[in-house]
């Protein structure tokens, strides 16, 4: 796995041991040295997305072993703002004249998988989503498909967004982040319209066989869009619990995309209330931040705790499970992208 | 794999024509769609041409059949009216028990409005119209369509520059192999925009006279508008309802080129395994293709780099054309489109010419259809989509074996 984020989370040897707060609205990906990672040319031409994705799919990819997968999957909610922006900027401002290419070109959907695979000159399957907060969860359900069909063996499966000034400034406009900034880690203890913004990229590599580096399995996602109510999410989940072979009672532990924002935020209660009474739970947002694809980032967590089989004091929720072999992770992205995935132990 | 994906609707709006039939009578009747830019004040008006649905906002949401109460892009309605003429044309009224799910693409989504957006915006962060930006992402497009067509499960959208719409269909199918789907409607949708035109435009590759595919003297692509989508549907459920297919889906493959990340590889590493990827998975035989819808953009590049790929698979190479001749080059929403051409080629027995051709490339040996062929027997097309970041993906559409 590799992970970027607002947290120190690219180093695969420690696991939120350390935690970063800030007093913002607005929380930025901790970058490394993209020179490890990107010919020195390259690494200034590249908008921070990429640089973020290609980063964190090569660490990925060392910590699997792997110089080459067979294809690489990956989400988007945004894709390449930054570009967008200075491209868009450029034409208003000189008026369709004097432009140069770079910006624009980078500014493509796919560029973060197609930069991936022009520097390890990956040859096969490539495929970007781009569907708001089910992004990374198309991209989930395309790679397991691509493995179970026998496509692929191995699928490099990631997701990246990307948080500018401008794009902080309209979605505050809109009403997403919060108007008084407060203590990130203190996000759920005063909950109030908004929440915090983040940003960030997370791969993994997927492999049809399991080995001692393993960190979990990724069963199974499914995607709800504009569900009625809780009791439709609460039906959705245990149809998907029932395909696993698994009930409300085999999840040790459920992982949150709570964020915070009163307005969003009830149904994780309903949920938990009804259909998983006990069950401990840990939350996510407050360490990554919210955007469309921050679900990756909560399965680059719940897959650590797996690995581990211990969670961290400072996530959980209620009382430590006996066992950790399934985490069921729920997200929603305002209240229209519903979520759910499946992880098991190794 | 044994399960077969067949086609049973098509829906398409372009530059020249609203719907299908529309668009046939001008593909018969060698029409092109490229013109005037019309749509937007642009520095470029009067000496580069595009390919416009020549309708209003207003006229376009009235096709759309939505009033002006909702804040719909341009992608948006380009992509409702094809979407909804792909359903009709299924035969599907109303979104019935069948799993079924939609898969979109787009390249810029919400730009069209985006544009007026930031202008304000650029001046005062506190200006610029939220309405004009909250439709900006490529997911807006795909949902508004969703809860037109009255779709609530898989809905998701690709994003893979020029080849996205090819990629929908090929993921859909996927969708369908692996019984998570009965039926997806796959296509994509992209309206002209001065980000785009501009964009283009700096990379040098756009043809001041209309782009002259695979033309020895071809100086770049011509940038169209349009959406188009196709109802797959698994072989359950036309045995069931009896339907007699459009077409079928009988191979697709996906690769990349990995060589640079607008530019196409000299020996079109990228289109040539695509192609083999396709060939391999319908169990044809490069004999057996009977015609194929190229890329074909009019780019120096990538005509080369297809047709070096296509040389090295076919001997001979099949009857060729770019339909972009037509339609332009409608990015997101071109896979689609001409994956609805190549359908229109086998229902006709047609095959659609590659306009303003005159000296074939000195590279090669081949040169395009041009002039309308009709009388012909096509059993399999092959359609050739390459996008940015070396994505290059390739259909087999095939006529049905299965009749009701």
């Amino acid at each position: 796995m590799g992970c970027i984020s607002p947290q120190p989370t690219l180093d695969n040897k420690s696991f939120l041991e350390e935690t970063v707060s800030v007093e913002s609205s607005r929380m930025k990906a901790i970058g490394p040295n993209y020179k490890e990672f990107i010919p020195p040319e390259m690494v200034r031409r590249m908008g921070r997305i990429i640089k973020m994705g290609v980063a964190a799919a090569k660490t990925s990819l060392a910590d699997a072993e792997c110089q080459l997968p067979d294809a690489i999957i990956t989400g988007t909610g945004l894709g390449c703002i930054e570009d967008t922006e200075k491209f868009l900027g450029n034409m208003i401002r000189n008026n369709e004249e004097f432009l140069t290419p770079t910006a624009f070109i980078q500014s493509t959907h796919n560029t973060v998988s197609a930069q991936i695979a022009l520097l390890i000159k990956c040859h096969g399957y490539n495929f970007t989503y781009v569907h708001r907060g089910f992004s990374f969860e198309t991209a989930i359900l395309d790679s397991l498909m691509q493995i179970e069909s026998g496509q692929a063996k191995s699928v490099l499966l990631g997701a990246a967004d990307e948080l500018t000034e401008n794009s902080f400034q309209i979605q505050s406009r809109m009403g997403y982040w919060r108007q008084k900034p407060a203590d990130n880690l203190k996000l759920f203890e005063h909950p109030t319209k908004g929440t915090v913004a983040g940003e960030g990229a997370a791969f993994f590599l997927l492999h049809e066989k399991k080995n001692s580096n393993t960190y979990a399995v990724l069963q199974d996602v499914e995607m709800l869009f504009r569900p009625d109510s809780p009791e439709e999410v609460i039906s959705e989940i245990k149809l998907f619990l029932e395909r696993n072979g698994l009930k409300e009672s085999n999840i040790d532990l459920l992982v949150l995309g709570r964020n915070g924002d009163i307005r969003f935020d009830s149904i994780y209660d309903s949920v938990t209330e009804t259909a998983f009474p006990g069950v401990p739970t840990c939350n996510f947002k407050h360490l990554c931040g919210e955007y469309m694809t921050a679900s990756s980032f909560g399965v680059w967590m719940a897959s650590r705790i797996l690995k581990n089989q211990q969670i961290p004091d400072m996530l959980i929720i209620g009382k430590k499970p006996e066992t950790l072999k399934h985490i069921l992770l729920y997200n929603h992205y305002q209240g229209i992208n519903h979520t759910l995935i499946l992880l098991s132990q190794a | 794999m044994s399960k077969r994906i067949y086609i049973t609707g098509i829906g398409m709006i372009s530059a020249i024509g609203n719907n299908v039939p529309e668009i046939l009578t001008s593909l018969e009747a060698s029409k092109t769609g490229i013109g005037e830019i019309t749509l937007f004040p642009t520095l470029h008006r009067g000496s580069l041409p595009m390919a416009e649905v020549k309708l209003s906002a207003t006229q376009l949401l009235n096709l759309a059949g939505q009033n002006g109460s909702q804040q719909f892009t341009r992608t948006t309605l380009l992509g409702m009216v094809a979407a909804k003429e792909a359903l009709k044309s299924a035969g599907i009224d109303a979104v019935d028990t069948w799993k079924t799910g939609l898969i979109s693409a787009t390249s810029v989504g919400g730009m069209d409005r985006t544009e007026h957006f930031y202008k304000e915006f650029l001046e005062d962060q506190s200006k610029g119209r939220l309405r004009d930006v909250i439709n900006h992402d490529c997911g807006d497009s795909t949902e508004r369509i969703a809860i037109e067509l009255g779709i609530n499960k898989l809905i998701s959208t690709i994003s893979t520059a020029c080849s996205s719409s090819a990629n929908t269909i090929i993921f859909g199918a996927n969708l369908i192999r692996s019984g998570k789907a009965e039926r997806v409607i796959a296509g994509g949708t992209d309206s002209v925009t001065k980000f785009t035109l501009n964009g283009f435009n700096t990379l040098m590759i756009l043809d001041k006279r209309g782009c002259h595919p695979f033309d020895e003297h071809r100086a770049g692509l011509t940038l169209g508008e349009g959406a188009a989508y196709v109802v797959l549907e698994s072989e359950e459920i036309v045995m069931k309802k009896g339907k007699q297919p459009l077409a079928e889906l009988t191979g697709y493959g996906n690769a990349n080129d990995a060589y640079h990340q607008t530019a196409s590889s000299p020996d079109g590493t990228g289109p040539f395994l695509a192609m083999t990827k396709a060939l391999k998975m319908s169990n044809l035989t490069p004999a057996e293709i009977d015609y194929i819808n190229v890329h074909g953009t009019g780019t120096e590049n990538n005509d080369l780099s297809e047709g070096i790929a296509l040389e090295r698979i076919f001997d001979p190479v099949p009857l060729f054309s770019s339909t972009k001749t037509y339609t332009g080059h409608t990015l997101g929403a071109a896979g689609a489109v001409e994956a609805v051409i190549s359908i229109l080629s086998i229902q006709n027995g047609m095959i659609f010419p590659n306009l303003q051709f005159s000296t074939p490339m000195k590279e090669l040996n081949i040169r395009p259809v041009t002039e309308v062929l009709t009388g012909q027997n096509i059993r399999h097309v092959l359609s050739n989509s390459f996008g940015f970041g070396g994505n290059n993906s390739t259909l087999i559409i095939s006529k049905p074996t299965y009749s009701s």
